[in-house]
């Protein structure tokens, strides 16, 4: 019987990859923990090892192909004798045991919004579009370009990195490495080892010093690997970043963007899944951004690096690969402190930001469908918050559900559940209600993980209630 | 960053301690005499409840901030930690401005919001103040990052106790200052005492100069009740740095009369160790000994000299006193910038 070698998940949250190249031929001998293929991720390319041994039989997946998603098989192996031909590919079979976060995207050309592919999708395998409200930062037909937020990023810092010399990285595989994350990627090469600097593992020092380094003047761009290991470098972020300048009377002021993904990423439990939002968001003395799409990824971060103030900019791993038009100019700043209408709809309003936008907008399909449509509001900064345009919202609709995969209390939702009651009590139809993370550390297990997250049904059901419907 | 080769080095030994001129005695009694009374003052105007909250006096420890000012070069920076007083007013931070942040008044170099433990001055290259043991040690880091960034000549000092000494940022500040080969003199102001906790019941290595060895920075105990000899111990470690040889470390052995805040009555020690200090080491009492001895000056031009600091202290506190609280419009400024 032949052994199936399939497309290998490389990454935590790897759904998809390019197969580069073959190393091995069919009819080639294979012996455990040798390199047969190469496939690049978005992230790096890697070698792929053969675990069994024996013949290589048919490769199914040529060189050159890309975006094979995880669980396809790409090639078999042979045990003596076997024939190649004998035995296809059990290809119904790998894609049935495929965990379903893996499911495949038929769509390589990002750009257009890929179908929904069950009654209630996974928002957070197919990210939807923001295209229904032109955003009023772009001139009328300016040129757009598709690409993932992690290329928006990474141009952001390069185009500022290029305007000011007082700008530059650091953090953990930043330069070298290229990145964790890719974030980085070709940074070095650019501007070199003094502006991007490799940091040994050190959260609570190299965040410090950047605070120090911003206090003479520099701008540092200091990337946390994730936000989970910032929580070593907190003191340093409020106590020192957010406080001097009130502490100095406006003498001494902290230039730093503090930067790095946030929040659950995929199957990497409790210590790597926490969504500091609310944390930072509670601190005055910081600014606290966290964008959805590659647009605003792009121009806040631009924004954030200019701004002579700290700022938490949460970004989210899964989001990374994800593409999204970018508008082609030159400079792309968008104001820091301005949500987005990103759907109209006069029914509901929908207050989401960061990954909370992509069961957002699928709920807001879903129940478009039913008869209900949803505003949803981008509130890509968090602090300070623009409680104004939530409550122009709220004056038309009525109702109000908020979206976010941090935790309920003390969250985000609950602050704007309580300026909503403040400022906007006697427009409200309906309690305002939150659908948030559950109350529990993240859970490894792929079921109990999903059950952790929201999801758009839990969306669509909070609609349904502040709607009586 | 380009991690430079190690350099070849050997431990600088502290020779005999070089003599000070006649104006080098007169400048560092003047310096540490005001030092010596505005703390003072402070401590009574603490009492007359002008001065709230903190307020962690440095009498005793003088010469170490004050010799350590003699060797430093005009963009050299400061920081430190909350017991701030003496390294603001070595920097030449007014000390009018000083004391009416003390007091908490508009005047004050923080316009009153920061207190006792956070003033700032950029003119003056003093970068605070800082109230979390052991963070001015990352950020004073921070600072030797941007003067080698800039290749400017600065270095950074980084004063901090033998209480922070134990605290894990250091090291990790040691590590990145070393491999990286900031310019940064890190001065640990051992007065022998973190809090009410004595040196040998919260540290292993009571060398504090040795805090360094296992990153391959050097380090020397040096008398730090003896200006000359802080004086001297920092002119090799600003040199050291200033050549690119990276951070420097120094151990001065000092030590505090008062409690470690006001609140403090210094059980944790007898009065005959702190009698015994005074008047054996008072570090202004061997300046003014000295200058006595040698016949460089007479009694009364001493006491012309304790005049003058005690008319600039009395104006600093009478200018604390008088001076207005910020206005309560301030409370939402310098939030953001």
């Amino acid at each position: 019987m032949p052994i199936d070698i399939l497309m290998p998940a490389l990454s935590p949250t790897m759904e998809k990859g390019n197969l580069t190249k073959w190393l091995k031929k069919e009819g080639d001998s294979v012996k455990s923990g040798d390199v047969i293929a190469e496939i690049e991720t978005d992230k790096a390319t890697m070698e792929v090892e053969a675990v069994d041994e024996g013949i290589l039989g048919k490769i199914l997946v040529p060189e050159g192909t890309q975006d094979v998603a995880v669980n396809t098989p790409i090639a078999s192996i042979l045990a003596d004798g076997e024939d190649a031909n004998a035995a296809p590919a059990p290809a119904q079979k790998a894609a049935e045991s495929a965990p379903p976060a893996a499911a495949p995207q038929p769509s390589p050309t990002a750009a257009a919004a890929p179908a929904p592919q069950a009654a209630v999708p996974s928002a957070v395998a197919n990210p939807p579009q923001v295209k229904s409200q032109p955003d009023p930062e772009v001139p009328p037909g300016t040129e757009m370009v598709t690409m993932t937020v992690r290329e928006a990023l990474r141009d952001a810092m390069a185009e500022e990195m290029r305007r000011d010399a007082d700008v530059f990285v650091m953090g953990e595989e930043v330069a070298e490495y290229q990145g964790a994350y890719k974030i980085t990627q070709g940074l070095l090469q650019e501007f070199g080892a003094k502006r991007v600097v490799d940091t040994p593992i050190t959260e609570h020092g190299f965040a410090g010093m950047g605070v120090g380094a911003a206090m003479a003047g520099l701008k540092p761009i200091v990337e946390f690997m994730t936000f989970n290991f910032a929580m070593q470098a907190i003191d340093q972020i409020i106590n020192s970043a957010a406080k001097t300048l009130y502490m100095s009377g406006g003498q001494v002021h902290c230039s730093i963007v503090f930067r790095g993904p946030n929040g659950a990423a995929a199957r990497v439990a409790a210590q790597h899944s926490q969504d500091y939002t609310s944390w930072y968001s509670h601190i005055p003395g910081l600014k606290v951004i966290a964008p959805y799409s590659a647009a605003d990824a792009k121009g806040l971060l631009k924004a954030a690096i200019r701004d002579p103030n700290p700022i938490i900019f949460l970004e989210n791993e899964i989001l990374y690969g994800h593409s999204f038009e970018v508008p082609k100019l030159d400079d792309y700043v968008l104001p820091i402190g301005k949500a987005r209408i990103a759907r109209a709809g006069k029914d509901v309003t929908l207050v989401a930001w960061s990954i909370g936008m992509t069961y957002a907008l699928k709920a807001a399909e879903e129940l478009a469908k039913q008869g209900i449509e949803a505003e949803v509001i981008d509130l890509r900064t968090i602090r300070p918050m623009d409680t104004a345009t939530i409550i122009e919202s709220v004056k038309k609709t009525g109702r109000c559900v908020t979206i976010e995969e941090g935790w309920a209390q003390s969250g985000v939702g609950a602050e704007i559940s309580a300026r909503l009651m403040a400022d906007a009590f006697d427009y409200l139809d309906a309690p305002v209600l939150r659908v948030t993370g559950k109350d529990v550390p993240m859970p490894y297990a792929a079921n109990l993980e999903k059950l952790a997250l929201p999801t758009v049904a839990d969306v669509i059901e909070a609609v349904r209630a502040v709607t009586y419907r | 960053m380009a991690v430079k080769k190690a350099v070849a080095r050997t431990e600088a030994a502290p020779g005999a301690i070089p003599d000070f001129s006649k104006e080098q005695e007169l400048h560092a009694y003047r310096e540490m005499l005001l030092i010596r009374r505005f703390e003072e003052k402070a401590g009574q105007m603490y009492g007359m409840g002008l001065i709230g909250g903190f307020c962690h006096l440095y009498i005793g420890q003088e010469a170490v901030v004050v010799g350590m000012q003699m060797a430093m070069k005009k963009g050299d920076q400061v920081i430190t930690g909350y017991r701030d007083h003496g390294h603001m007013l070595s920097t030449g931070m007014q000390a009018k401005g000083v004391m009416a942040e003390l007091t908490g008044r508009r005047g004050g170099y923080s316009k009153g919001k920061g207190g006792s433990m956070h003033m700032f001055s950029i003119e003056k290259q003093f970068f605070g103040g800082h109230g979390i043991v052991g963070a001015q040690v990352s950020l004073g880091t921070g600072l030797a990052f941007a003067n080698h960034y800039r290749d400017n000549g600065s270095v950074s000092v980084v004063y901090f106790g033998d209480g922070a000494a134990n605290q894990g940022q250091v090291y990790e500040s040691f590590n990145m200052a070393e491999l990286w080969k900031l310019p940064a003199v890190y001065v640990i102001e051992n007065n022998k005492y973190a809090m009410g906790t004595s040196v040998n019941r919260a540290s292993a290595q009571t060398d504090f100069s040795k805090r360094g060895t296992s990153f391959n920075i050097p380090g020397e105990q040096v008398d730090g009740m003896d200006v000359r000899a802080v004086k001297a111990a920092a002119e090799r470690a600003l040199g050291f740095a200033r050549d690119g040889k990276g951070p420097y470390i120094l151990e001065m052995q000092t030590y505090r009369y008062r409690g470690h805040s006001m609140s403090d009555p210094a059980k944790y020690r007898s009065k005959e160790e702190v009698q015994k200090m005074r008047t054996e080491h008072d570090p202004i009492e061997q300046v003014r000994a000295r200058l006595l001895e040698k016949g460089l000056v007479s009694e009364d031009e001493l006491k012309a000299i304790d005049g003058e600091i005690r008319e600039v202290v009395n104006a600093a506190a009478d200018f604390a006193t008088h001076d207005p609280e910020p206005d309560p419009s301030e409370l939402y400024t310098d939030i953001l910038r």
